[in-house]
């Protein structure tokens, strides 16, 4: 994405790695991420592209390297809430409805203003699903009610981890169009992806991680 | 971007974690089922005296639920760390340690109260008289939610390790040697017509101590299992 003039840093990495046991896992990565921006984390199977995704959203802490998070050295409490991590695992109760999962995102992370849980499952095509639970959906509609989730939430910076898995073509146009509405809302996001993944606002920038 | 306040997380969790215990309605009659077989089979096994029945009741219905709570116990976190709702929570702008102690309210109330609902019965069953049912009902109230925040705390240090069952058994259990101490202490001293309310004021301090450590060291264990 290019970036407008107004953009601020919200995300700066500094000479991170992660090693487990001494063993390398990545880095060392620099790179800025400004609002309005998304990044494309891109490497093979086993490069630590999820690591370096839960090290960003702070379920991992920070051995080697700096974070810096809008110029301040990166701290637990300053930015609560303003990073959302869509794992492998969808953080979705099988044994309940769409809504009621979105229901109690909302409780827990507060919403943005101006989408209700509705608006955001239609959003992302549940229409007629919202009360299905969640275990009779497919994997790609699973997929959709946890997209739903980061519509809802206010949440700054989007991890995105393997967004396209599961998904069909539409699912895929989806999380371009999701991707595209929070970058002008002056969001941030880091997507990982081994498929192609293209924007009407240009290139993404990319983040290359060495195996 | 509307923050929810504090009594509003605490409420959606709390109503999350209830309506999934009321989806699994069958897994909350497992642990009372279990409670009333094994107290079944100790008439069974010693013989139907009153008088030894009398005597032991109150230390087979606190054991029994005891057993039967820590069947229950295991799955506490174990779905929320499948599912990565666990990761969600952490990643909430909610003070973890207070959103655990909702997580652990809840599994209280679907495991822990319909046992208690059901103790008169068994001890009924064991010949205990009904003027200690009160006492027996006291110690339960505070005995259980010590077992629930104790054993929150292992299954949060265990969440990370495979077959964590057994293990929980094998921590838990020396750690309830002092409730049982006491709960069956206030019931037995009740039976004597002994007074019987400094045991349960033991229980209570430290239930108020653990209500207030246990939901840390359950956010400090899990945040470690996390980070790993």
């Amino acid at each position: 994405m290019n970036v407008a003039a107004s953009a601020m840093r919200l995300l700066e990495a500094r000479h991170l790695s992660f090693a487990r046991q001494d063993e390398s896992v990545f880095g060392p990565l620099d790179f800025t991420l400004h609002t309005g921006e998304i990044a494309l984390v891109e490497g093979d199977n086993g490069s630590g592209k999820t690591t370096l995704l839960r090290m960003l959203a702070g379920l991992l802490h920070v051995e080697h390297g700096e974070l810096h998070w809008r110029g301040q050295p990166l701290q637990r409490d300053a930015c609560i809430g303003e990073r959302v991590l869509l794992g492998h695992q969808l953080g979705l109760k099988a044994d309940l409805s769409a809504r009621e999962n979105l229901q109690a995102a909302q409780g827990l992370h507060g919403s943005r203003a101006g989408i209700s849980i509705e608006a955001a499952l239609d959003e992302v095509g549940l229409t007629g699903y919202e009360d299905e639970p969640v275990r009779r959906l497919s994997a790609g509609q699973k997929k959709r009610a946890a997209l739903a989730r980061l519509l809802l939430v206010p949440a700054a910076l989007w991890l995105l981890d393997e967004p396209y898995a599961n998904l069909d073509r539409a699912g895929i146009a989806l999380v371009n169009r999701l991707l595209e509405g929070h970058a002008q809302r002056g969001g941030a996001a880091l997507v990982t992806s081994h498929g192609a993944v293209s924007f009407h606002g240009g290139e993404p920038m990319r983040i290359r991680m060495h195996a | 971007m509307s923050a929810p306040s504090l009594a509003q997380a605490c409420a959606a969790l709390l109503r999350r974690d209830l309506t999934l215990a009321w989806r699994r309605r069958g897994d909350i009659a497992m642990p009372v089922l279990y409670a009333l077989i094994v107290t079944t089979l100790f008439p069974f096994a010693l013989g139907p005296e009153s008088a030894l029945l009398q005597r032991i009741a109150s230390g087979v219905v606190l054991v029994t639920v005891l057993l039967a709570m820590l069947l229950a116990l295991d799955a506490l976190f174990r779905s929320d760390i499948e599912d990565g709702s666990l990761e969600q929570l952490v990643l909430a702008p909610q003070p973890l340690a207070l959103m655990l102690a909702m997580k652990i309210l809840a599994h209280w109330l679907a495991t822990a109260l319909p046992l208690i609902v059901v103790a008169p019965l068994l001890a009924g069953m064991l010949h205990l008289p009904a003027a200690v049912m009160p006492v027996l009902l006291y110690s339960l109230l505070l005995a259980t939610p010590l077992l629930s925040l104790l054993g929150a705390v292992l299954v949060a240090l265990t969440a990370g390790t495979r077959r964590s069952g057994m293990l929980l058994a094998l921590m838990l259990l020396p750690l309830c040697v002092p409730v049982v101490i006491f709960a069956a202490g206030a019931v037995a001293a009740a039976q004597q017509g002994l007074p019987w309310l400094a045991p349960i004021a033991w229980l209570a301090a430290a239930l108020v101590l653990l209500l207030v450590l246990a939901p840390l060291a359950c956010a400090a264990a899990l945040r470690i299992a996390l980070d790993a």
